[in-house]
């Protein structure tokens, strides 16, 4: 499928052809081409990973591409710093915006651009009109007075998108722009859009809800996996297509498994709800259950909830409402440590910030969670080097671990060491329930296929796991249920076996219309 | 293993070297011979005496850093050593002298509990704050220290002085000789020849050899050490596993303060027996700068503390015996401090770096499809941004 | 969501204070310029009263202002500095250290080249400090406290080394000495700068000297308010002079020019700053030197203006005060003025009138009524328990002694700074990456 919704004659504002990008052990982008024409809105859709923001990174001179050309306008461009994008006219929208909060709108806008008269004063009703002026004529409310801690989360948007046209930028990039705007700050953000379209601006977002694109864009390019997929004409294609697109025609299959699931409830959720201070909800009564022998895969994108109740589980964060049960006792109140002590094991997302003491030797990371506990400390006060040691020797042997000894420091391992060490220590200490949160995130294959295994074998021998990623190869070769999460809710419980792509992205990005709750 | 062996001495060697550089070009500027100076030093400094002295100084030093380097490992700056010390010391002075009713050694434990309760107080209180109203305990110790020196022993100490005194001094009244701390001379003696007459080697050096090990024997064998280590190591790793930040936030302090409050014990038990003008201060600052140098480990800390101790000693000698100003000695003790804090931070870096490349080297064994996710990247959560970035 | 923060024609009010503030306030800031008289106005009320109550004229006489002018100097530069510091991302508690290489090179500048050569000598020995600190923590990215420790640590060593070597007298010496009068603890005396009576307001010149007529009528409030601003225009020296136009004049480079919004930019988000093309280092650079200069200066300042010597350890802890001051004036130039004034005034109090000192505590009381109110007003009912204890304690304090702790006044400024961090903490505007490491390429 290649028809485009040509716009206009001209060359195209961009034109990105084979692009190629590559970092030790991943290839982000191979042999992407991307072709946008002036005044078009044309979106970058597709799952984490897919390479949408590397390819950005690139057009905007972050990075420079291994391989590939990229015209500007229709001519041939290099670019080795973002002021180079900025003097093509190219203009980006980070996903963080960088905003000094201390600061008026004016002033951050302004910043490093500032009209002057004379003596190094800047000249602020010079600025103040020409910032009024870019506001009235695109149609971005703001009052460049206030300071900028006093905005929404849209308004802020809205000062970062002055910015880049303060600057001149004729083509703009905004990275997920929609990630954290509610329903009526989209809606302001595509009106100003296609304000800015109307006034011959060119603009290119990464996103990945798919009803947003479909209504705002006029040709969306899609990629998997570091590639282009297809380029389509946003009239010409419905959102279970372009789920379908996005996912892949095929899913992996699930994997064989020896035995039922346990009839035993391990682990027990209640209406769990987090309620932020500005009244938002960031989980909203999220229930499940997971049964001995049973690992059920939460599938979501990222942002939609899962960190904050992994908080919650933990016990790190205080929820607002519901209980959550380990084996039938309720640890709604209860203590991290005394949650660990009562088997609750935990991968961490990022073992570099929650999962590992970079500085610490091997042996003393691997009592990390459960140091207070035998074998590795006597009555909870001494520790016993010598038993620690012997079950890090355990965990290196059984797991693989490649080191050379057990006194390096944690951080010299390789990434996929150093979840196998994570993976194993969980695993040895016999935990009644485990929340696996990205498990093999940025880990090479072959440590990968090791995880699965353990975490299979684990499973029979009687673990309840709560899998949490967004690789779906990883959820649907391991999970036994899998449920869907979408803005703090619960949206649909699926059989990994009977899934179909366009089901499963459809419930991801919220196309989907079911309300199914998750129970046990 | 040699690599880090490599890497740890290397700063303190660059700091010594770049310090005994600028100390002689500032002896030349001066119009002094440094290789002169520097050998009259060494040979005052080997001699018993000095030795004895210097021994006496490092001592509180020690103690001092050994209270910092506690905070250092939770990562907090307990800059209030100083207002900590002093309070104390000032408060074990006075209850010693009111005690003294009480038995030889159990004087002495008496005055160490009043001064180690007291440093603990000090310090709970920027512990509470931060734990509770945030305040940053490097605003609240300096505040406090200013209070404890400026303030409180100020006044207290013209309350309670001593007025029996007839000299000009301000000072407690004086402990008795139960709660003095005897002096090590005749066991040095067995060793050397018999030491000159006015020079006393304090017996609470036992004492701070003591604190030592059990600081090196808490934070690596215990498992409370274990939680405080990692808790200053990465907070929210060791959150996830059951450490709770404030307890061991307070708890850091807590212990931080209570050595403190035994630094100027040294001096006052084994020398002067009261808390009057004359009383050291400013060790409190030396020793963040001794904890600094010895990389907040134990033996690291006792070295640095001898160092220390040991240019402040065999200075005097300077005065008499050759052109060269002994306030040389403190140029080089303050580049000391200033250059091995660049020269640890500068290797760092290096560190990392190596690390770095030979990781890359290690993972750019080719594979058939890669990795899944963009591996480069770290995790980013759309619901955390928009707000303060 | 809250009303936003009025501001003027686009740029943040380097008077107003932070946003969420209560009605009072909001208020108080519509008045605009009437604020300051309102609140002028209430302290010559508070000092009138206790005037009368404690018996005393000097609460509120031009002796004891025009003193306390001159002693908040070195404590505002101190200030001052911090705050250059800060803004641009740099927490610099080494203030104290280059106070005190301003105190030597101030001394020793003034022997040679009178009291103007030594103001310079002293800024430029301050500023060496600021160089120190900067390469240190900009360049080689050494904790920002660990770098002040050290710098604190190393000052006096190199003073007091610099005064062995030229304040001594040695016939042999190969640089030009300093002396006689001096030793390795001291400088010998050295000359201040000219003072002048402000024409009118205080008969400078021969004219007619009205403030002091108006002062001199023993009107409640009107000669108690005579009497301060007489104090600031009386017996004021050019230095001093020249000192307290900092305060004005950072104000403006700091919010009028680009050079102060890139250095405040750098401070606040140096990422943004650097995505678009300030350099962030250069910038931090300049704060940071900038912070020691003012220092170097208040340094000089003590030497020769209030003290006419150099002598180890004369600077107190003022570095510190400093600090206390820079946070008690939420990091803007007016408020470290106002509260160097204010911290002024109490060090003052302890040398005047012994009477005038123990009516502190009845301002205190006063003040702390004051505060009761406005938190009753907020309903936040613990905070206004703590300052009615603490209202009851310094009246009773004032009613059932004689005189004042001595040490007490000069402990004022570090107990506001305690008060003001537990219960107004979260309005403190520090500027948002302060004592953050910068790397290139941080984002």
């Amino acid at each position: 499928m290649n028809s485009k919704h040509v716009v206009s004659d001209e060359a195209p504002a961009v034109e990105l052809a084979g692009i190629t990008k590559r970092f030790p052990g991943v290839i982000a982008n191979q042999n992407v081409n991307v072709r946008v024409e002036r005044g078009e809105i044309h979106a970058l859709v597709g799952e984490n990973g897919a390479g949408k923001s590397t390819l950005m990174k690139i057009l905007y001179g972050m990075q420079p591409a291994d391989e590939g050309t990229m015209e500007v306008g229709g001519k041939r461009v290099n670019f080795s710093s973002p002021r180079d994008a900025i003097d093509h006219g190219i203009g980006m929208v980070h996903q963080h915006f960088m905003l000094a909060d201390n600061f008026t709108v004016l002033e951050n806008i302004i910043l490093g651009s500032e009209p002057l008269k004379g003596g190094g004063r800047i000249d602020f009703n010079q600025a103040h009109d020409k910032v009024q002026a870019l506001c009235d004529s695109y149609g971005l409310e703001i009052n460049i007075d206030d300071l900028v801690e006093d905005l929404e989360v849209g308004e802020r948007q809205r000062v970062e998108i002055i910015k880049v046209l303060f600057r001149g930028a004729e083509i703009l990039i905004l990275d997920e722009p929609t990630a954290v705007l509610v329903p009526h700050e989209v809606d302001e953000l595509f009106r100003n859009l296609r304000e800015l379209r109307t006034q011959g601006k060119t603009i290119i977002f990464i996103d990945h809800k798919l009803d947003e694109v479909l209504e705002i864009s006029d040709n969306i390019t899609v990629l998997r996996r570091g590639e282009t997929v297809a380029t389509v004409g946003a009239s010409e294609v419905t959102a279970p297509e372009l789920a379908e697109l996005m996912v892949g025609a095929e899913l992996p299959s699930p994997g064989e498994r020896e035995g039922a699931i346990g009839d035993a409830v391990t682990f027990k959720a209640e209406n769990l709800t987090i309620t932020e201070a500005d009244g938002r909800k960031v989980l909203n009564g999220v229930s499940f259950q997971i049964h001995d022998k049973e690992i059920v895969g939460l599938a979501g994108v990222e942002g939609n909830g899962q960190s904050e109740l992994i908080d919650a589980l933990l016990g790190i964060r205080p929820l607002s409402a519901g209980r959550l049960f380990l084996n039938g006792e309720d640890l709604t109140n209860s203590a991290v440590s005394d949650r660990r002590a009562k088997g609750l094991g935990y991968v961490p997302e990022d073992r570099h910030r929650r999962g590992l003491l970079l500085n610490f030797p091997l042996w003393e990371n691997a009592m990390l969670g459960y140091q207070r506990l035998k074998p590795f400390s006597k009555r909870g006060f001494w520790l016993d080097s010598e038993a620690t040691r012997e079950r890090t020797e355990e965990i290196i042997s059984r797991f693989d671990v490649r080191t050379p000894n057990m006194d390096v420091a944690a951080r010299v391992l390789s990434g996929g060491n150093q979840q196998k060490l994570i993976v194993g220590r969980e695993m040895l200490s016999e935990p009644e329930a485990l929340i696996a949160a990205h498990p093999t995130r940025g880990v090479d294959v072959g440590a990968q296929a090791a995880i699965w295994e353990s975490l299979r074998a684990a499973r029979d021998e009687g673990l309840g796991v709560l899998l949490i990623s967004a690789d779906l190869d990883e959820l649907i070769g391991l999970s036994d249920r899998l449920l869907v999460i979408f803005r703090g809710e619960i949206v649909a419980e699926l059989n990994p076996e009977t899934i179909t792509p366009r089901e499963l992205g459809g419930y991801m990005t919220g196309a989907g219309a079911t309300t199914e709750a998750a129970n046990g | 293993m040699v690599e880090r062996i490599k890497f740890s001495l290397a700063a303190p060697v660059v700091a010594i070297v770049v310090s005994i550089l600028v100390g002689s070009l500032v002896l030349i500027a001066s119009g002094a011979n440094p290789l002169a100076a520097y050998g009259e030093m060494i040979r005052f400094g080997f001699q018993l005496e000095t030795i004895v002295n210097i021994l006496n100084r490092a001592t509180p030093l020690y103690l001092s850093a050994v209270a910092v380097a506690i905070g250092f490992r939770m990562n907090l700056f307990n800059i209030g050593v100083e207002g900590q010390y002093i309070l104390a010391a000032f408060m074990g002075a006075a209850a010693g002298a009111e005690l003294a009713f009480l038995p030889g050694p159990l004087h002495v434990v008496a005055i160490l509990f009043v001064s180690m309760v007291t440093g603990a107080v000090w310090a709970a209180i920027p512990a509470v704050l931060k734990v509770t109203r945030g305040v940053s305990e490097v605003i609240s110790t300096i505040m406090l220290n200013a209070i404890a020196t400026g303030f409180l022993v100020s006044y207290l100490l013209a309350k309670w002085a001593d007025q029996s005194d007839t000299t000009l001094n301000i000072q407690t009244k004086p402990i008795e000789e139960s709660g003095w701390v005897p002096s090590l001379n005749g066991v040095l003696e067995l060793f050397t020849r018999d030491i000159r007459p006015g020079t006393e080697l304090y017996g609470f050096l036992l004492i701070a050899i003591l604190v030592g090990v059990i600081y090196h024997v808490g934070l690596k064998y215990t498992r409370p050490g274990f939680d405080l280590r990692a808790s200053g190591e990465n907070p929210a790793a060791a959150e996830a596993s059951g450490v709770s930040p404030k307890s061991t936030v307070i708890a850091a302090m807590l212990l931080s303060g209570g050595i403190a409050g035994l630094v100027g014990l040294p001096e006052i038990l084994g020398r002067t027996h009261n808390f009057g003008l004359q009383f050291t201060r400013q060790l409190g600052f030396v020793g963040i700068a001794v904890a600094l140098l010895g990389r907040n480990h134990p033996v690291g800390i006792a070295v640095g503390a001898l160092i220390i101790a040991f240019l402040d000693s065999s200075s005097a000698v300077l005065q008499v015996k050759s052109d060269a100003s002994p306030e040389v000695v403190k140029i080089i003790q303050g580049v000391i401090i200033f250059t091995s804090v660049v020269a640890y931070e500068v290797i760092r870096r290096r560190q990392a770096v190596d690390e770095a490349r030979s990781a890359a080297e290690a993972l750019a064994q080719p594979s058939p499809h890669g990795s899944h996710g963009e591996g480069a990247e770290p995790m980013v959560d759309p619901a955390k941004q928009g707000g303060r970035s | 969501m809250t009303a936003p923060t009025k501001t003027r024609n686009g740029q943040s009010d380097p008077i107003a204070t932070t946003p969420n503030r209560p009605m009072i306030l909001r208020v108080l800031e519509e008045t605009g310029k009437a604020r300051w008289l309102l609140a002028f106005g209430l302290i010559v009320v508070l000092l009138s009263i206790t005037e009368v109550a404690s018996g005393t004229t000097d609460l509120a006489s031009t002796g004891t202002w025009s003193t306390a002018l001159a002693f908040a100097v070195p404590i505002m530069c101190a200030g001052l500095g911090g705050m250059y510091s800060e803004r641009a991302g740099v927490v610099n508690i080494g203030l104290e250290g280059m106070l005190i290489l301003g105190t030597w090179f101030g001394a020793w500048g003034a022997f040679f080249w009178g009291p103007w050569g030594g103001i310079a000598a002293a800024t430029i020995g301050g500023a060496l400090g600021g160089l120190l600190h900067a390469v240190a923590t900009v360049s080689y990215g050494v904790d920002h406290i660990i770098s002040g420790v050290a710098i604190n640590i190393l000052a006096p060593g190199i003073t007091r080394f610099l005064a062995n070597e030229l304040f001594v007298s040695d016939p042999e010496a190969s640089f030009p000495q300093a002396g006689p009068g001096g030793s390795v603890t001291q400088s010998p005396n050295v000359q201040g700068v000219s003072s002048i009576d402000l024409p009118f307001l205080s008969g400078g010149w021969g004219t007619p000297d009205l403030l002091g007529a108006l002062e001199n009528t023993e009107w409640l409030f009107v000669s108690q308010a005579a009497g301060i601003l007489r104090g600031m225009v009386t017996n004021l020296s050019l230095l001093t002079l020249l000192a307290w136009a900092l305060i004005p004049l950072s104000a403006w480079v700091l919010w009028r020019t680009a050079f102060g919004l890139r250095l405040r930019s750098t401070g606040e988000h140096p990422a943004a700053a650097d995505s678009l093309g300030v350099n962030v280092i250069k910038y931090k650079y300049i704060g940071v030197i900038a912070s020691g200069a003012f220092a170097g200066f208040g340094g000089g300042f003590l030497v020769i203006e209030l003290t006419g010597i150099f002598k180890e350890g004369q600077t107190g802890g003022r570095g510190f005060i400093g600090l206390a001051t820079m946070l008690v004036g939420n990091y803007r130039p007016t408020g470290v003025g106002i509260g160097a004034l204010l911290f002024g005034f109490t060090d003052t109090l302890q040398l005047r009138d012994p009477s005038a000192a123990h009516g502190l505590l009845l301002l205190l009381a006063m003040i702390a009524t004051l505060v009761t109110a406005y938190y009753v007003y907020k309903k936040s009912w613990i905070v206004a328990a703590v300052t009615t204890v603490l209202g009851v304690g310094f009246f009773g304090a004032y009613l059932f002694t004689d005189a004042v702790i001595p040490q007490f006044p000069p402990a004022l400024p570090f107990f506001a700074v305690l008060l003001l961090m537990i219960f107004a903490g979260g309005r403190l505007r520090m500027p948002a990456t302060t004592g953050q490491p910068y790397r290139k390429g941080d984002h």
